[in-house]
């Protein structure tokens, strides 16, 4: 039977007859029933429970919430064949009021939402320079103790950044370069001067997409893996327990990870710059008809002594840069698994931003240097 | 609440079977659980008992054996029937299990979205009530898992435990991690649910001041069959692993504490 509220009386004797089916199950509806007492009921309240199947708790809760509320303090309420937790919920309601109440919910205006954020950003900025901090420490006391130097780990890292990202770093570099070589040969074409698109790849490869490419690749691949690794660790306690066996995480964890990586980085460049010139090459070859001692020469006079440098120069610091973002995320992991996800997202944001940043100002100070 | 199911088999595991490449965890186990009782699960480390409660709960499919929930076979329910089945009892898991993206009350929301289809206000007023039953103060209600102590971890997982209005509650080892302090604290705020609510009660425990404060009837596993019965009749065997463990340093002093 379908659950039914009815309301009898007036002035200030009220009797309320609970019917129907008030179980768990039929809460849902029970609410909308509930939804019908009128407001500012005053006097007693007599709950007559005694033809309601199977009564839940939820139900009976949300009654005596309601009648709360309906009531305003001023009503005094009897319950009669009640089921035995209508009590039972009552005493729960006593202790509840005499617990301290929900913290109130925050500012949400926009200032507020401003103030928190710049609050937060400066907090960010001011912890990301103490951890640079903290790195430059650990490296200056290495230098003067070689045997802090940790060799297995960096070789590890290598392995795993470096000689497992050759296979893709090979594919995209070869493929952005035979994308580059065609559209350059197409438009090139139209002024007889095909025989440049080996001077366009050259300096295009060599200079900037070779190392840009591997730094987006590597953010990507490696940032992710150092932030994800040692968030991890951090859910873990991991991090903790060193710190309380008297070992500093930034010297075993993050320095090494760093090291490994300013010293794969420029290696994957030059593989990329080779694995782009020769797809470039090939291009030029079998599209635009320029035989290989013509490709060989014009190479030649396109790389200026600066070009191939001044592309690999920039690696070692893509590489700090995502070493460090991505370390910091991980240490950055607080609580719960969400917060992993979270910062490893950021890591790679971050790491590839700041490569393109840095790339831009590269730009600009080898232009002004006439490097 | 009804009061006719009073004595009836709520559980029936007979002939229990579980096998790990190799290893026998369970070799012909049986076990009753009735109505309205507190029944503990005990067993040395490796014994299977959380396996046991997965096995109960459908997660774990048995290699041989059978096992009723309710009179009805689990492994063979339909979709349909689960869905009611699951709905009666009410779970919490060794380390909380509360999903951690989510805040406390969203924690204990979530059954009551899924199978009261409740909206906003409705669901704030219920998840407050399933707070207030399991022993939390309302500014637990906004944090997230990681922000709670060990015991307010575990009261939230039995609040959402509770959120359906279960007849049958599994634990595992709900007071285990707990100081003493707390888990007599649990141990107090299961007992008083249970006589308020009719609840049955299902837990694994290696606490023996829970054993002795709660349990009506415990349950051994060894060598991969459980020997069931009062803890005065379990503690009466006179296998070596039961003599070692009802009446060792550490269950003295428990039964000490009882019995004074």
């Amino acid at each position: 039977m379908p659950s039914s509220l009815t309301l009898e009386g007036g002035g200030d004797d009220w009797r309320l007859r609970i019917a129907g089916d008030w179980s768990a199950r039929a809460l849902a509806e029970t609410r909308i029933r509930l939804d019908d007492l009128p407001r500012g009921l005053a006097g007693t309240l007599t709950c007559d429970w005694s033809a309601a199947e199977s009564p839940g708790i939820g139900p009976a809760w949300a009654l005596l919430e309601r009648l709360d509320a309906v009531g305003g303090g001023r009503l005094r309420i009897r319950h009669v064949s009640a089921p035995r937790h209508v009590a039972f919920l009552e005493g729960l309601r006593d202790r509840e009021r005499t617990l301290p109440p929900a913290d109130g919910a925050r500012p949400t205006g926009s200032l507020a939402v401003l103030g928190r954020w710049v609050i937060a950003r400066g907090g960010d900025s001011r912890e990301f320079a103490a951890f640079v901090g903290r790195i430059v420490a650990v490296l200056a006391r290495a230098v003067r103790r070689p045997r802090s130097w940790r060799l297995p780990s960096i070789t590890r890292h290598i392995q795993e950044t470096g000689v497992t990202a050759i296979p893709i770093v090979c594919l995209i570099a070869f493929l952005i370069s035979v994308i580059v070589a065609y559209l350059g040969s197409q438009q090139l074409r139209l002024f007889g001067a095909e025989i440049f698109v080996v001077d366009l790849i050259t300096i295009a490869v060599l200079r900037e997409m070779g190392v840009l490419l591997t730094a987006i690749i590597v953010a990507g691949r490696s940032g992710s893996a150092f932030a994800a690794e040692i968030g991890a660790m951090q859910l873990n306690e991991e991090i903790d327990a060193l710190r309380a066996m008297g070992m500093d995480p930034v010297e075993l964890l993050v320095v090494p990870r760093i090291i490994a990586l300013v010293i794969a980085l420029p290696l994957l460049t030059v593989v990329a710059d080779a694995t782009g010139l020769l797809g470039g090459g090939l291009l030029a070859h079998y599209q635009a008809h320029i035989s290989w001692p013509q490709f060989a020469d014009r190479l030649r006079a396109a790389i200026a002594p600066t070009t191939f440098w001044a592309g690999l120069i920039k690696a070692p610091v893509f590489a700090a840069l995502i070493a460090v973002v991505g370390t910091y995320r991980g240490m950055r992991v607080r609580g719960s698994p969400r917060e992993l996800g979270r910062q490893t997202t950021i890591a790679v944001v971050q790491s590839i931003f700041f490569v393109i940043f840095a790339d831009a100002l590269f730009a600009v100070l080898f232009v002004r240097l006439r490097f | 609440m009804t009061t006719s199911d009073a004595g009836e088999t709520v559980i029936r595991v007979r002939g229990l079977v579980n096998r790990f490449a190799g290893q026998v965890v369970h070799d012909g186990l049986d076990m009753e659980v009735r109505a309205r009782e507190v029944f503990g699960i005990v067993g040395g480390s490796g014994t299977g008992k959380s396996v046991l409660l997965r096995t109960i709960l459908g997660l774990h499919p048995p290699t041989a054996g059978h096992v009723e929930l309710y009179g009805r076979q689990v492994g063979a329910m339909s979709r349909a029937e689960r869905a009611g089945i699951v709905q009666r009892f009410g779970v919490t898991f060794q380390n909380g299990a509360l999903i951690g993206s989510l805040t406390v009350a969203e924690n204990v929301e979530l059954p009551l979205r899924e199978y009261r289809r409740l909206a906003r206000p409705a669901l704030d007023e219920q998840a407050r009530l399933c707070l207030a039953m399991a022993g939390l103060p309302p500014d637990a209600a906004g944090k997230y898992p990681a922000q709670l102590s060990g015991g307010m971890a575990k009261r939230a997982a039995l609040a959402r435990a509770l959120a359906l209005e279960p007849r049958l509650l599994f634990l595992d080892e709900p007071t285990a991690g707990l100081d003493p302090i707390s888990a007599a604290a649990f141990d107090e705020l299961l007992l008083y649910l249970h006589s308020q609510l009719d609840l049955t009660v299902v837990m694994i425990t290696h606490d023996l001041d829970t054993l002795f404060r709660t349990c009506g009837r415990v349950g051994v596993i060894l060598d991969g069959k459980m020997s069931s019965g009062t803890l005065d009749q379990v503690a009466a065997s006179p296998h070596p692993w039961i003599q070692a463990y009802f009446h060792g340093p550490r269950a003295r002093a428990s039964r000490g504490e009882r019995d004074g």
